[in-house]
C-alpha cells in the first residue's frame, strides 16, 4: 500500500539529488564531514532523520530495505522507519541481512559480514567527534583541516589517568584512511573493528546537524588507542542464552527482582538465524552471584592494570 | 641581518579602527632578540604591550612593518635564517606556536584546558605531536611537575582545584615541555601575592638559564623586569620610548616617562 500522494521515497528528486551530491563529495573524502541542505522530516530530531534521508536519496525500486535499531528488527524506531518507506516506495523489507541491499541502522553493525552489494546507512547524533572537546565550531574545522587530532588522545589519556582504562564503550573515535578523525556513530565499540576495510559503501547522516560523511569500500579505518594501552573490544564470559553464541554483542537483560541476567545476542536476526540452524542456549539466567564474581574479577584486572 | 637573531621586529605596527579611523595600539617598534637572551616590555596599561606580544607571537597580524622568526628546519639543528611571519601558512605557525614557541597568559584559565587533569595538560602539546606511549606521557608530566616544583601527587586533579600560583606553575611547564626556544609571558606574576611571585620568579630565572630560553616578557613591574631580563624596552602610547639594557635603563633613565616610571616605584 503506497502513498500515492507523496512522491518517491518522501522527498522531491531535487532534495534527493542534492543530497547526493553531498553524497558524492563524502565519498571521494572518507570521513570528511559534508554539509548538506537537512529537511524537515516527519520524524522528531534523534529519530534518525540524517539517516532517513540519505536512505530516501538512494533507494530504488529495486532494492531491499533492512532496518536496524540497537541490533533488532522490531524496535519502535526500525519498524516506524520501515513501514514509512513501505509507505512511501513501495520497495521489499526485510528481516534479513544476507538478503537487503539497502540497510539502515542505529546503533549496531550486523554481526554477519556484508558484501559489496549492500550500503549500509548509519543515523548520527553528534558527527562532530571533537564538539565535546573544543566548543568552537570554527576551531575544530581548523583541526580537521590541519589534521591536529591531539586533542582527542588528551581525552583518552584522561580516561586512563582517572579510570585506569579507556572507559569508552560507544562512538569510540576513529581514524579513517589516516587523515580524518570521525565519529562512528553511537555504535559500540565492538563494532569499530567491522568498519574496517568494509567490503560495503557506509553512509552516516546527521540531520539535526546537517552533516554526512562517509566510508567507501575497502576503506581502513582504526581506533585511536596508545601503544601501552591498545584498543580492545567488549567480552562477554557469557553465552547467548537463546542460540549458544559467543562471538557476538550480547544485550544483558536483567529478568528478575533477584537480579538475574539474561545475556542473548543484540542481532536479532543473527541469533534467529543460528537458531534455524540448530545452535541452542542454555536458555537460562545468569544468577546475580556469578554476575558479581565475575564482574569484581574485572574490577581487580583493571587496578591491577592502572598500577 | 645579523646572524644568531632568533626574533626580530621591524617597524612592527598594529593599528585597531575606530569609528572607522585607525587607532595604534603600537606602532614603529625595532629591536632583535638573540638566543637565551631575555627582553622586559614594560609600559602603563594601555601602551600596547599586549599588543606587541600578540604580534610578535603571530597572535595578531601586522598592519605595518614586519615580524622575522628564525625558523628551524625539519632537518636537525639546521636553519633557514630569518622568515617573515606574514609569509608563513598558518599550518607553519601553529605548529612553530606549539613546538618552537610558548605563550604563558596572564589569566592560567586562559592557558590551560580547565576540564582535563594537570597531567594531560603537560602532555597536550606532546599528543599534538603524536605521542601515543601513556607510560612516557605520564613519566613527562612528573618530571615536568617535579621541575616546577609541583606536588606530583595532584597530576591528576583538575587545574581548577589548583591555587593561582600553581596554575600558574603548571601553564609554565605545560609550555616548556616541548623544549622550545622562545617563550612570550603576558605579566606572569599579575595576581600573585609577593612571596608566590617571589617564588615563581626564582623559578623562572632557573628555568630561563638552564634551557637558554630566550623570552619576551610583558609587564608593569619594574621588579620582575629587573630579576629576570637583560633588555628592556619602555612603552609610552604604542610607541618605543626607550630601550637598552635594563639595569642601564632602570639606574639611568634618559626618557621623561621612564624617569617617572622609575621614580614611582613604592619602597617599603
Amino acid at each position: 500500500m503506497i502513498e500515492q500522494h507523496y512522491n518517491f521515497a518522501f522527498l522531491d528528486e531535487r532534495t534527493k539529488k542534492r543530497i547526493r551530491r553531498a553524497l558524492l563529495k563524502a565519498v571521494a573524502v572518507p570521513g570528511y564531514q559534508v554539509p548538506f541542505g537537512s529537511r524537515e522530516m516527519p520524524f522528531a530530531y534523534g529519530w534518525g532523520t540524517g539517516g532517513v534521508q540519505i536512505t530516501a536519496s538512494i533507494i530504488g525500486q529495486s532494492d531491499v530495505l533492512k532496518v536496524i535499531d540497537q541490533g533488532a528488527d522490531d524496535t519502535t524506531n526500525a519498524v516506524n522507519i520501515r513501514r514509512f518507506f513501505e509507505r512511501t516506495t513501495g520497495v521489499a523489507s526485510t528481516e534479513k541481512t544476507r538478503e537487503a541491499t539497502l540497510i539502515q541502522t542505529r546503533h549496531r553493525i550486523p554481526e554477519v559480514a556484508l558484501t559489496e552489494a549492500q550500503i549500509l546507512v548509519y543515523q548520527v547524533p553528534m558527527p562532530e567527534p571533537l564538539a565535546r572537546l573544543e566548543p568552537r565550531r570554527r576551531e575544530t574545522i581548523k583541526m580537521h583541516a590541519l589534521s591536529e587530532y591531539g586533542l582527542m588522545h588528551v581525552r583518552l589519556y584522561e580516561d586512563i589517568a582517572q579510570l585506569g582504562a579507556i572507559s569508552r564503550a560507544y562512538d569510540y573515535p576513529v581514524l579513517v584512511n589516516e587523515r580524518y578523525l570521525m565519529s562512528p556513530s553511537p555504535i559500540p565499540k565492538f563494532d569499530n573493528p567491522k568498519m574496517h576495510m568494509n567490503p560495503a559503501l557506509q553512509l552516516f547522516g546527521a540531520g539535526r546537524e546537517k552533516r554526512l560523511y562517509a566510508v567507501p569500500p575497502y576503506t581502513p579505518v582504526r581506533s585511536l588507542d596508545f601503544e601501552d594501552h591498545p584498543f580492545e573490544v567488549q567480552k562477554w564470559e557469557h553465552a547467548c542464552a537463546l542460540c549458544g553464541a559467543t562471538e557476538s554483542y550480547l544485550d544483558e537483560m536483567i529478568v528478575d527482582d533477584q537480579g538475574s541476567r539474561l545475556f542473548v545476542c543484540s542481532d536479532s536476526n543473527y541469533c534467529e538465524e543460528r537458531r534455524d540452524a540448530g545452535h541452542v542456549g542454555t536458555q537460562l539466567a545468569v544468577t546475580l552471584s556469578s554476575v558479581l564474581t565475575h564482574q569484581s574479577d574485572c574490577g581487580i584486572a583493571s587496578e591491577r592494570g592502572a598500577a | 641581518m645579523k646572524p644568531g637573531v632568533l626574533l626580530s621586529a621591524r617597524q612592527a605596527g598594529k593599528a585597531f579602527m575606530q569609528n572607522g579611523k585607525p587607532r595604534w595600539a603600537c606602532r614603529d617598534v625595532n629591536f632583535d632578540l638573540y638566543p637565551g637572551e631575555v627582553l622586559a616590555v614594560v609600559g602603563e596599561s594601555g601602551s600596547g604591550k599586549t599588543s606587541l606580544l600578540r604580534l610578535l607571537a603571530a597572535r595578531l597580524a601586522c598592519d605595518e612593518g614586519s615580524v622575522h622568526y628564525e625558523v628551524r628546519s625539519e632537518q636537525a639543528n639546521e636553519t633557514d635564517g630569518l622568515t617573515d611571519l606574514a609569509q608563513m601558512s598558518e599550518a607553519q605557525l601553529r605548529r612553530l606556536a606549539r613546538t618552537d614557541w610558548g605563550f604563558v597568559e596572564q589569566h592560567a584559565r586562559d592557558g590551560l584546558r580547565m576540564n582535563v587533569s594537570g597531567g594531560a595538560n603537560v602532555g597536550e602539546r606532546l599528543m599534538a605531536l603524536g605521542a601515543r606511549n601513556y607510560g612516557h606521557l605520564r613519566q613527562e608530566a612528573l618530571s615536568w611537575m617535579q621541575r616546577v616544583e609541583l606536588d606530583t601527587a595532584r597530576i591528576d586533579d583538575l587545574p581548577g582545584t589548583y591555587s593561582g600560583g600553581m596554575q600558574q606553575r603548571l601553564q609554565i611547564a605545560r609550555n616548556l615541555v616541548t623544549q622550545p626556544r622562545l617563550v612570550f609571558m603576558d605579566e606572569p606574576t599579575t595576581g600573585l601575592d609577593v612571596s608566590v611571585q617571589a617564588r615563581l620568579l626564582d623559578m623562572l630565572r632557573e628555568l630561563v638559564d638552564e634551557l637558554q630560553l630566550a623570552a619576551v616578557v610583558v609587564t608593569h613591574d619594574l621588579a620582575v623586569a629587573r630579576l629576570l631580563a637583560q633588555r628592556m624596552l619602555v612603552m609610552k602610547d604604542g610607541c618605543v620610548v626607550e630601550q637598552g639594557l635594563t639595569d642601564r635603563v632602570l639606574d639611568d633613565p634618559q626618557h621623561a616617562y621612564t624617569q617617572l616610571l622609575v621614580s614611582s616605584v613604592l619602597t617599603p
